[in-house]
């Protein structure tokens, strides 16, 4: 190992283990440790389809800076058995490092039935390239003769010691540990001082002292092990003294927190991956307490609610379709009301869906997309839904439709869907992804103190109408958005059906009033794209002169993001133009933001770029090139990186796949 | 509205022209709710009726209280989430036997585990009327009703046992043409604390030449004296005594429903088959999780000031997931 200085708080780690072994607990309490050292971090969480057994990983970067993506390379692989070792070897760079359980260097490829037959023959042929067996002994030893540093801890030495020393009369009964003991070495082969993972313990096993005690013990003894390495290691982790607060959360929580901030009382759900967490933080959470994060004369406006009390009613359903209708009828009564689902479910959502726009229902559905088709790859990513969500159900029926592109966004949206649902009465769909949804990370406390929350246009109590003056819930007299009344309000009976309808809501075949219908509802799209500002439409990054031009949605801005940093750094002559509110389609702004440019990139997690071909669609603009992926793995940046360059280089094709992650 | 206004049934019809066959059973089912809804002294405002689609989901129109005609076979749902999030509303759901037991039969029993006070109608008649009468899920095995082109294939879900499986508190079968017991049967299932549902016996005389009006009422069969011998008889006549009383009677209670069930063709048994009130109601349940559900429910609740600055609190949650200073 050359001792040129080591790179410091820039670092990729990897943690892998069968599912249900604890694995999520370690990258959880390797990631609070470095948040609490004052380092920044992005956790990416990969899993299989399994309750226990096969194979998952957390791919976790910290940083001085805020991260936004993943990388494809490893600084640091965290193992303690042999499928993490075999899988991921490869992807250490060769002046990082491996830890690794000793005992297993004899274990074949072939003894580990979970590895897929594609990947087992692809490891084979690179060992038989160097002349190496199917071990793990081989594998790491095509690692040494590049430079990898090898650290072995005898993990089972060490939690007999623990054993020992805690009186524990059977090893099984803390053999979980190993996972701590592999995040005990990470940190003494990065110098990170070890309190930061006594104090990240506290925080991930608050409630069980003894667990606490143990896994500290433990975890330390393999950090002196890993330590021994430290001195001559490319890489270290370094604390940074930091005072300002910064939250570390999921993708999942975030759209739970802007809903709850938005006022949803109201969520139902059938579980589903990867929308489930959401509604379970929400169930963990379910009383509220009421009070304002507006300070001054605002606030004390808000001292009306003390005699009020607050609380989100999570209804888990017998399936999707009980899902949306459920929370349809919710809404009905003038609760903010939504369901969290992903594919498959949606899929059933659709009659629903029809049914809320043409009763003009304010309805929110947050769309967790996964990779379809069918079950597809239940726990991976895509972002395969955006032509789905605009077009779901029979018939024409008006809907919002909107995908967030990080955390941030996330809660925004979270909360502005039910202003659109209310303002433009008509569902609204909110789309967020599986990258974004099981993905952590440490991010500055966004200021919300310019949300308000607004609900249309309401019927008021004491509105006067009567025998005379009936209600008229689709009334056609006043603009294309009817005073909304609500189940339970005094004076204004209405009716709904799920037929066209008269304007109190009675069934109506009549073709003069079908059409006012139609082009009613439709109005209020045309009214949402006025209203709505830019800044909630699209956001553009970059300069604006710059000919060439990325277009993307959703989750692919962080990697897009962290991609850009380095090519603008490299002088790139790129923008970047993410859009998030995909119907009413902002097409003017976009039209005018893409006219002139010679190279218009789409960017999206799916087969067929369907954002590409909506723009097209919506501005008559094509994309001149797609850089596209569909194997359920989300876009890294460095991969990013190479696929743009190569095009503005003028060396790539249209169309670009990409195809790395494991 | 003032109450002492709302006692006729005409007070809670509506002016929309009714299109139903004429001799339909839903006539009867929709007069005894207006009936119970006026007996009962109901304020229109505070009831939702809910149903799904076919014949009997347009009654919703023909009633003036709110009115939410939804989609075919998801009355129970929609009705569920009315409910749920207002549980001070009187919540009534309808429902053809296609839409309820065929393809709303998945809402039908999980309605049964919730438990929420609210009363489920089934509108009876064996057939899908509004497609022109093909076989539904009540119609038995072998009949053969006149737009069949064969005797029907499959055999008959019983509405009554299906209840009683699923979990529902108060279980009853009424017949559309006695109008007096049924306005009765309505009233004790709305006040119900708990699920209640009523399987409401009502011929379809366009498409169900099988069991008709004649039929139930026995013309096919007379007695010495020339006088029909109906095939209906109420449970009540004969002392039969539904009311779980203590938890040790829900066993015996629950068979002898099952019995009374049974019975088809000869003697068809309508009234309570079982009343359970013991059974905590799902919005009971809530409160045991929200303290605050009961007086503050979703559809209750403040979200924001007049000037639209929210109020929910997330600080707590923000304050849990905020990351100590390293400094």
């Amino acid at each position: 190992m050359s001792p040129r200085s080591p790179t410091v708080n820039d670092l990729s780690w990897m943690i892998g283990g069968p599912q249900g072994s604890g694995v999520d607990s370690s990258a959880n309490v390797f990631a609070r440790a470095c948040a609490r050292g004052g380092l920044n971090v992005y956790g990416k969480r990969e899993f299989y389809s399994n309750i226990m057994g096969e194979h998952s990983y957390f791919a976790l970067r910290a940083h001085k800076d805020f991260v936004r993506s993943h990388v494809d390379d490893v600084n640091v692989l965290a193992t303690f058995e042999a499928e993490t070792l075999l899988r991921h070897a490869r992807a250490v760079t060769d002046d990082g490092a491996i830890i690794y359980d000793p005992s297993l260097t004899k274990t074949r490829i072939a003894d580990v039935p979970t590895i897929e037959k594609r990947a087992a023959a692809d490891l084979r042929t690179y060992l038989i390239a160097r002349g190496l067996g199917e071990t793990v002994e081989d594998v790491l030893a095509s690692c040494k003769q590049r430079g990898v540093t090898l650290v072995p801890i005898p993990f089972k030495e060490l939690i007999e010691q623990v054993a020992d020393e805690f009186a524990v009369d059977q090893l099984s009964k803390i053999s979980r540990m190993v996972n701590m003991l592999a995040v005990g070495a990470s940190f003494g082969l990065l110098g990170f001082e070890y309190s930061h993972m006594e104090k990240s313990l506290e925080d991930v096993f608050g409630k069980k002292p003894k667990v606490i005690t143990m896994n500290a013990a433990g975890g330390l003894k393999a950090y002196h092990l890993g330590e021994a390495s430290a001195p001559a290691f490319a890489f270290r982790l370094e604390a940074i003294p930091r005072t300002e607060p910064r939250l570390f959360l999921t993708g999942s929580q975030a759209t739970a927190l802007g809903k709850l901030y938005g006022g949803m009382r109201f969520q139902t759900y059938y579980p589903i991956t990867p929308a489930s967490d959401e509604s379970e933080y929400l169930e963990m959470n379910e009383v509220l307490s009421l009070g304002t994060l507006a300070r001054g004369p605002e606030a004390e406006d808000a001292g009306f609610v003390k005699d009020q009390a607050a609380s989100v009613l999570v209804v888990q359903t017998e399936d999707e379709i009980a899902a949306v209708t459920m929370a349809t009828g919710a809404a009905l009564t003038g609760v903010r009301s939504a369901t969290a689902t992903s594919g498959p479910g949606f899929s059933l959502m659709m009659e629903g869906i029809g049914w809320a726009s043409i009763n003009e229902v304010p309805l929110v559905i947050t769309l967790y997309q996964r990779a379809g088709p069918s079950t597809g790859m239940p726990t991976r990513h895509e972002q395969g839904d955006l032509r789905f969500a605009l077009h779901a159900g029979h018939g024409e029926s008006p809907r919002i439709v909107l995908a967030s592109g990080d955390f941030e966004e996330s809660i925004r949206d979270g909360f502005l869907a039910f202003n659109y649902a209310e303002r433009y009465q008509m569902p609204v769909i909110h789309l967020v992804d599986k990258a974004l949804a099981n993905s952590y990370a440490t991010v500055a406390v966004p200021d919300l103190s310019d949300l308000r929350i607004d609900r249309g246009r309401l019927v008021p109590d004491g509105n006067g109408y009567s025998k005379d003056l009936p209600y008229k819930r689709f009334d056609l007299g006043n603009g294309p958005v009817s005073p909304r009344a609500v189940l339970g309000q005094d004076g204004t009976i209405f009716w709904n059906t799920g037929d066209e309808h008269d304007e109190f809501g009675h069934i109506t075949e009549d073709p003069v009033l079908r059409n006012l219908m139609m082009e009613k509802r439709f109005a209020k799209l045309d009214l949402a794209a006025k209203e709505i500002p830019d800044d909630a439409k699209f956001r553009y990054f970059g300069a604006a002169d710059a000919k060439a031009v990325i277009v993307s949605w959703g989750s692919t801005k962080g990697p897009l993001l962290d991609a850009l940093d380095r090519l603008w750094a490299a002088g790139a002559k790129v923008g970047y133009l993410h859009v998030r509110l995909v119907n009413p389609f902002p097409s003017e702004a976009v039209a005018r933001i893409l006219a002139k440019r010679t190279k218009r990139i789409g960017v999206e997690m799916n087969f067929g770029g369907q954002l590409a071909g909506i723009v097209r669609e919506q501005t008559g603009i094509a994309m001149t090139h797609v850089v596209l992926k569909y194997n359920g793995r989300p876009m890294s940046s460095p991969e990013l990186v190479e696929a743009i360059t190569a095009i503005l280089k003028g060396k790539a094709k249209a169309r670009t796949v990409l195809t790395r992650g494991a | 509205m003032a109450l002492e206004q709302v006692l006729r049934p005409q007070d809670f019809a509506t002016e929309v022209h009714n299109d139903w066959c004429p001799g339909c059973g839903d006539f009867g089912i929709l007069r005894t709710i207006q009936m119970a809804f006026a007996e009962m002294k109901m304020e229109p405002h505070r009831v939702a009726v809910v149903s799904g689609i076919g014949c009997s989901a347009k009654t919703i129109h023909y009633i003036k209280t709110y009115g939410v005609h939804t989609l075919h076979g998801r009355a129970l749902p929609y009705a569920s989430g009315v409910k749920l999030a207002n549980p001070h509303l009187k919540v009534l759901c309808l429902s053809g036997d296609g839409d309820g037991l065929g393809i709303g039969g998945g809402h039908f029993v999980n309605a049964g585990r919730r438990n929420l006070d609210m009363l489920y109608i089934i509108h009876d008649n064996g057939v899908y009327g509004l497609t022109k009468g093909q076989a539904a899920p009540t119609l038995k095995l072998g009949v053969k009703t006149k737009s069949l082109a064969h005797p029907n294939i499959n055999d008959a879900v019983n509405p009554i046992w299906l209840a009683l499986a699923a979990g529902a508190t108060w279980v009853g079968r009424g017949y559309s043409y006695d109008v007096k017991h049924l306005r009765d049967l309505i009233i004790s299932g709305i006040r119900h604390k708990g699920y209640a549902f009523l399987d409401v016996l009502q011929p379809c005389p366009t498409y169900n030449d099988i069991n008709t009006k004649d039929w139930y009422g026995g013309e096919d069969r007379k007695d010495d004296t020339g006088r029909a011998m109906p095939r209906v008889y109420k449970l009540v006549d004969e002392g039969f005594d539904p009311v779980v009383r203590e938890p040790a009677d829900v066993e015996g209670k629950t068979t002898q429903a099952l019995e009374k069930a049974l019975e088809w063709g000869d003697r068809i048994p309508i009234g309570v088959f079982y009343e359970n009130e013991l059974t905590p109601t799902f919005e009971e349940r809530i409160g045991k999780r929200i303290a605050t559900y009961a007086d503050h429910p979703p559809a209750l609740q403040a979200i924001g000031t007049r000037d639209g600055i929210p109020v929910t609190d997330v600080g707590r949650l923000l304050a849990a997931l905020t990351v100590p200073p390293s400094a």
